[in-house]
């Protein structure tokens, strides 16, 4: 049960978001702007950086919805997916990606411990300067969003297979309002 | 040095923003409305408990630049500020302050760490659930914004004055993003 009374029934960061709309605002477009943009990084990339962050601050509810929307975006690869969570030194991705993510897994602990050889390490595998910033931030904000969703101890679905259709929501309308203001998806098969 | 190509010379968070302003306008929109805009919390409570939690994670800017906004804020009573960045169980802030503070503590740790006595603990003491909120939340963006600064070795004067000047400006003006010299 949360820790206060959200006065809604909704799954994890959309029940806070639903709760305090004027911050859900801003943090909405920010997510919209940094995970699904096109420029540099992909949208797989930046929800496995997302997904990855999430997993080491131990936040079921977000590295499970992210991993999901991660796997819509590879096209249902959901074991490279769990590969990224566990060990992504040795998953089917670019060096450039497991260099990224180092610097993620960097930020998840502290923005100290990233060093200048994490970003040359980056930059040799072909990071741009907008890579590497976006990589923080993304790391960075998921940091705020974990806290932010176990701190007020939000719901986290047990039955799993809720996650696809919420992440199918996110992959063809994007972050924003209607996350909460809208009917939660629910399963075609009923 | 700055681990990426930013505006040289510009502070901390600001430089940043300036690098991209497509994401930096709306750090600077959800920090305005955390900080200043409506909630039972006051503002320097509000702006003590972002550098509270600055300081927890070693981040000298936001911990300096938040600690100068509080300080102008709280006015005759600045000296809770210090205090609290010294020893918060000993300080004078009331006690309904120090369990939202504690809360915030848990959450620089991990979100997990809130359990429920600490909420009880903060509900004893008068606290309501949009305070409690509103912690987590500070607490939480304060996680952000500090890995941001420090993630990609932005500037940090290392001068108080500096920092006096970037207070008063947060306390006057509030959360404005920063324009590109020409």
């Amino acid at each position: 049960m949360p820790h206060i009374d959200l006065k809604n029934d909704l799954p994890g960061a959309r029940s806070a978001f639903a709760y305090s709309p004027e911050t859900a605002e801003p943090i909405g477009i920010l997510a919209e702007i940094l995970m699904r943009s096109d420029e540099g990084l992909t949208r797989s990339e930046r929800e496995l950086i997302g997904t990855y962050v999430s997993y080491l601050n131990d936040c079921f509810y977000c590295h499970h919805s992210h991993g999901a929307i991660a796997c819509i975006y590879l096209n249902g690869d959901r074991q490279l997916v769990e590969q990224v969570r566990k060990n992504y030194q040795h998953a089917a991705i670019s060096d450039k990606l497991k260099a990224l993510l180092q610097i993620a897994g960097k930020v998840q602990q502290s923005g100290k411990a990233v060093t200048p050889d994490d970003i040359e390490n980056a930059r040799e595998a072909g990071a741009t300067d907008k890579d590497i910033h976006d990589t923080v931030l993304i790391a960075a904000m998921f940091c705020m969003m974990n806290r932010y969703v176990d701190g007020l101890a939000t719901t986290a679905p047990t039955d799993m297979s809720s996650y696809p259709l919420r992440a199918k929501q996110i992959v063809e309308t994007g972050y924003g309002s209607h996350i909460y203001k809208s009917a939660q998806p629910a399963s075609d098969q009923t | 040095m700055a681990h990426i190509k930013v505006p040289e010379g510009v502070p901390g968070i600001r430089s940043l923003v300036l690098f991209r302003p497509e994401t930096g306008k709306y750090l600077y929109e959800l920090v305005q409305v955390l900080l200043r805009g409506e909630s039972p919390l006051t503002q320097p409570e509000r702006e003590l408990i972002a550098s509270y939690v600055s300081y927890l994670n070693h981040c000298m800017f936001c911990m300096s630049s938040h600690a100068a906004a509080a300080r102008c804020l709280y006015g005759d009573e600045k000296n809770m500020v210090d205090e609290v960045l010294h020893d918060m169980q000993h300080s004078h802030v009331s006690e309904k302050m120090k369990t939202l503070l504690h809360i915030a503590g848990k959450v620089q740790i991990l979100g997990k760490q809130v359990s429920q006595e600490d909420i009880d603990e903060a509900g004893k003491q008068g606290a309501n659930d949009r305070e409690i909120h509103d912690t987590v939340l500070i607490a939480a963006t304060f996680c952000m914004f500090n890995r941001y600064v420090d993630g990609l070795a932005s500037f940090t004067p290392e001068d108080a004055e500096a920092y006096a000047e970037m207070g008063k400006r947060m306390a006057e003006k509030g959360y404005v993003m920063p324009q590109q010299a020409t």
